[in-house]
């Protein structure tokens, strides 16, 4: 961890360096994701003193940082931290953790129960880890919230490496990625930072693949592994990518496209007591 | 952190081929090559040796690990029997001279032989046994004698029809090709650059010589590999293979094969007393440490 906080504080630096405002780090950036029974070992509060370095840095340029919380009574989240001038300004706590397949974060972490918009200076914005991305109603609460960023800290493992011949791209999971992140952007019409690892765990390839998306879908940023086009290079190592988020270009876009405005909450949430009552209305 | 240097590709992307095992090469390459980079270097090795035994496998592995590490961090051990097709060293050596890594050959004739001069009665498979784990006792006394961690050359049709020997040949510190099925392994070998006589020849684990493992195991790698694809991968359910038109005794025998041998896949079983029992609730990453 003392190695991951250094990497933090030197790409933060670069960034700030480079006029950047906020720096996103992915998914547990600060211990690593195969965990398995050192989550408790790595977790911390929000309080820990381990934490002060980012914290001074945060004074310079906001951060989000991947990390395990643990909270007063002893339960362990896989969470996304916003620092802020000094202090902890939002927390977003993982709701989905996938335990099929590879995964298997139930077994370790406790489930976070809300997503919230927040402001981060000036830019209302919502956080969403990884899994959570790929449950609808997580952009949706977002989205409804009003958000016109919406960051997504990520470990991708990269997997599916079947030729594709049709659409000649690479990387299975990192295609998913890409289309699921335009596709959000466009139905909420707002920005998506998504910020995924690179390198090895356990064997594990990480695919990198990060990228900043505009409130019409089309990509601002894009790092090394977003589409990994036959006989490229895989990204290896770290990469800082820069992007510019304009509101005024999502106040834009949403005169031209106004599914915000248009949007119906109220039969949103009917239709969902219907189906929530139909569903659970059965004698078993 | 500074980012290793990215892999050599290989110059021109292959035409992609139309089967359903077809893999995007490059990116396959790129991601086993930056594997053994980063699982050696990262438990403090930046050597590696291999038992080169002039099959496709260890040829492939031979040819990732050199695009990984440079030649001159890569050792391959060539170790013959006096019953071994002769034509299997020369196909090693030009594996290893293609490659420009160092090769050396221990022959095992003489170990072999003294073993069973006392056990005269004992079969094939007691002997082809003998013969895997003698090899993998040189690699690893070659591994202390050179710093440098074993690479497995098992694939997944080997692993998972559990045609290797336990401790023998399916031991190593790293495999790289262990989720690529045969056909796989010979299209990332055409790939690769390696020789075409030995791309192209018949697969045999050469416990004797004339032995073909397709002979042996009854049915061709391009058959049994889309079974295992659709049967693991896919997880079709047996109607669906049928519909696949998988030969209704053939997938029996294969899948029954495939169970049997689950326990050559895993690690020791553990008679469980305490709360924390090792590879059971006591689970860490195999990186914890490093």
């Amino acid at each position: 961890m003392e190695a991951n906080l250094r990497l933090h504080q030197d790409l933060a630096e670069q960034a700030a360096g480079e006029g950047a405002t906020l720096c996103v780090f992915p998914e547990l950036s600060l211990t690593g994701y195969l965990l398995k029974d050192l989550v408790p070992e790595v977790s911390m509060t929000l309080e820990d003193p381990r934490l002060q370095p980012l914290l001074d840095l945060s004074r310079r340029i906001d951060l989000v940082v991947g990390m395990v919380v643990r909270s007063d009574d002893f339960r362990h989240y896989n969470a996304a931290v916003y620092l802020s001038g000094g202090e902890v300004r939002h927390v977003h706590r993982k709701i989905y953790l996938p335990t099929y397949g590879m995964f298997d974060e139930q077994r370790y972490f406790a489930a976070g129960d809300r997503v919230r918009g927040f402001d981060a200076g000036g830019v209302a914005t919502g956080i969403l880890v990884c899994e959570d991305m790929w449950h609808l109603s997580s952009a949706y609460l977002l989205f409804v919230q009003g958000v016109s960023l919406i960051i997504c800290p990520s470990v991708s493992p990269g997997r599916g490496v079947l030729a594709d011949a049709e659409r000649e791209r690479g990387l299975g999971s990192a295609d998913s990625w890409n289309d699921l992140c335009r596709t959000v952007a466009q139905f909420s019409v707002s920005y998506v930072a998504y910020c995924n690892r690179t390198g090895y765990e356990d064997g594990v390839y990480f695919g990198g693949g990060s990228g900043v998306f505009g409130p019409d879908g089309g990509a601002v940023a894009k790092a090394a592994g977003t589409e990994v086009k036959h006989g490229e290079a895989l990204p290896q190592g770290d990469e800082v990518i820069y992007a510019d988020i304009d509101v005024r270009e999502v106040e834009r876009q949403r005169q031209m496209t106004p599914l915000l405005r248009d949007e119906k909450v109220d039969f949103t949430l009917r239709e969902l007591e219907r189906v929530w009552d139909e569903r659970t209305s059965g004698p078993y | 952190m500074s980012a290793p240097p990215a892999p050599t590709e290989p110059a021109a992307a292959e035409p992609l081929d139309s089967g359903e095992l077809a893999i995007n090469l490059p990116l396959v390459h790129s991601i086993l090559t930056g594997f053994i980079r980063n699982e050696t270097g990262r438990v403090g090795f930046s050597r590696v040796v291999l038992g080169l035994s002039g099959g496709v496998d260890s040829a492939l592995v031979a040819a990732l690990a050199v695009h990984a590490l440079g030649a001159e961090k890569v050792t391959g051990v060539s170790m013959p029997y006096r019953l071994s097709n002769p034509q299997s060293l020369q196909d090693a050596t030009l594996v290893a001279q293609r490659l420009g890594m160092a090769q050396e050959v221990v022959d095992i004739t003489p170990q072999i032989d003294a073993y069973f001069e006392r056990f005269s009665d004992a079969g094939d498979a007691r002997r082809g046994n003998k013969m895997a784990r003698e090899r993998m006792t040189i690699l690893y006394d070659v591994s202390a004698r050179d710093n440098a961690l074993v690479l497995g050359t098992s694939n997944k049709t080997e692993l998972l029809l559990g045609y290797g020997t336990i401790f023998g040949d399916m031991a190593s510190a790293l495999n790289p090709i262990g989720d690529l099925y045969k056909s796989q392994v010979w299209q990332l070998a055409a790939h690769v650059d390696l020789p075409a006589e030995v791309v192209g020849k018949a697969p045999s684990a050469d416990l004797w010589q004339g032995q073909s493992d397709e002979q042996e195991l009854g049915f061709a790698y391009a058959q049994v590999d889309r079974l295992l694809y659709h049967a693991f991968d896919r997880r079709m359910s047996r109607a669906e293979l049928a519909e696949q038109g998988h030969d209704d005794a053939f997938v029996d025998s294969v899948l029954r094969r495939v169970r049997v041998n689950q326990y050559k896949r895993r690690p020791p079983i553990i008679a469980k007393l305490s709360t924390r029992t090792i590879d059971r609730d006591f689970r860490y990453p195999r990186d914890w440490g490093v």
